[in-house]
């Protein structure tokens, strides 16, 4: 078993009188496509520029592929970041981009970034600046794949653009890790635009990390249960419930049990990821505090 | 060669329906024995879904006896699914495109038709059971 390529315990990171991120522990293993989901404000961002060195967390520790974040040079040769919205030089060329990134990182392949490139159909000599969103996204991807990363780390990478520049974007994100075996984490305050792409999630709401887990795991025990009205004091040992609705005669509940539910006065349903997801989002207004983990 | 394609609708799990492809193909006499399945890296840069997930199929898939990887090669079909009932096909598939002209020429719509179809040969399934 490999090290985990992200291990946090108790990481907390505080502006002023404002937690953005409280108490996150964490054992994401490694070779997974990571999706890191939470509304906006619930410190997606936060977190992952902890991870990237960035920024330094207020309380708690945090091992990136086994080493500090903010240690230096051959950490950051390990991982590959781009940051919200995909930023760019607007003034500098395609190709001094991808001169920059030799420049900086000694593990540069050439070859692999001159390859996306003519793929991608851009033009060297164009200016950063007049690239549409989908090819600015695909330029900061080229930049931080070519350093060959053993981690890609990837904020909203794809949330401001349009269906077929997503599809392209992952793509040429699922060929870099077939090929080279890494790990990615990407963040979205959508679930449907990771569906496709992640095995392995992390619900982050309000500063806190809701559920993680392997995405099977996960799809596997938690159940949607609809049956007649009833109290909740009955439900079997182990079963948690996440989110409850009742009507008049009728309760529909979202529950988390790691064994088969055979209660047959309920309808047992599968979840979706985003049913599962949305569940956990809504039980911030019902229950202020809960904190779950599923790491097995 | 099979290219596969993902209805992210349809509620059945992504490595399932690669599964559900191949052994279709198979048995249209589509990937025949010897015929190589593509690589990892060609499914996800085509299809957009993690290598992991196409790794699962075709585990899944030389666990059932249908396929084997040869290290460094790729995966290959080691079985034919189709039988004698392939030569019936053609003439069945001339039937059936018949009685769908003679459907739509009653008026039915795509989905009337679906809908047809699938009820009777439901019902068909069950009596036989």
């Amino acid at each position: 078993m490999s090290r985990p390529v992200l291990q946090a315990e108790g990481l907390s990171k505080r502006y002023g009188r404002r937690l953005a991120l409280s108490d996150c522990t964490l054992a994401i293993p490694a070779g997974r496509v990571v999706g890191l989901v939470g509304p906006n404000g619930a410190g997606k961002t936060t977190l992952l520029h902890i991870a990237v060195g960035l920024l330094p967390p207020t309380a708690g520790s945090i091992e990136v592929l086994g080493g500090h974040p903010a240690s230096g040079a051959a950490q950051l040769a390990k991982v590959g970041f781009v940051a919200q919205d995909a930023p760019i030089y607007a003034g500098l060329s395609v190709a001094d981009h991808l001169r920059f990134g030799a420049h900086m990182n000694p593990g540069w392949d050439q070859r692999l970034a001159d390859e996306r490139i003519g793929r991608l159909g851009l033009d060297p000599s164009q200016k950063a600046g007049k690239l549409s969103g989908g090819q600015r996204a695909q330029l900061a991807l080229t930049l931080a794949i070519a350093k060959l990363p053993d981690l890609l780390i990837l904020d909203e990478p794809i949330a401001s653009l349009d269906p077929l520049a997503r599809r392209e974007f992952l793509q040429g994100l699922m060929a870099y890790i077939a090929e080279h075996d890494a790990s990615v984490i990407l963040s979205s305050h959508l679930v449907s635009d990771l569906e496709r792409v992640c095995d392995y999630l992390v619900v982050l709401v309000a500063s806190r990390v809701r559920v993680s887990g392997e995405v099977d795991d996960l799809l596997t025990n938690h159940h949607r249960l609809t049956g007649a009205r009833r109290d909740l004091a009955n439900l079997p040992t182990g079963t948690e419930v996440i989110e409850e609705s009742h009507i008049d005669r009728q309760s529909t509940l979202t529950v988390r049990s790691t064994s088969p539910i055979d209660d047959r006065s309920f309808t047992v349903e599968q979840l979706t990821l985003e049913d599962l997801v949305l569940a956990y989002l809504s039980q911030q207004t019902t229950h202020p505090q809960p904190v779950l983990e599923t790491t097995p | 060669m099979i290219e596969f394609h993902l209805d992210g609708r349809s509620g059945v799990a992504p490595y399932m329906q690669l599964i559900q492809q191949v052994r279709q193909a198979m048995r249209l006499g589509l990937l025949a024995e010897g015929d190589q399945l593509p690589t990892v890296k060609d499914v996800v840069s085509k299809v957009a879904i993690n290598p992991n997930t196409v790794l699962k199929a075709y585990r899944e898939l030389e666990y059932e006896g249908l396929v084997a990887a040869r290290p460094g090669v790729g995966t290959f079909v080691t079985r034919t699914l189709t039988d004698e009932s392939l030569a019936a096909h053609g003439p069945l598939r001339e039937e059936l495109i018949a009685w769908l002209a003679r459907a739509r020429a009653a008026g039915l719509t795509a989905e009337s038709i679906e809908a047809l179809f699938v009820s009777t040969f439901r019902a068909r399934i069950e009596e036989s059971a």
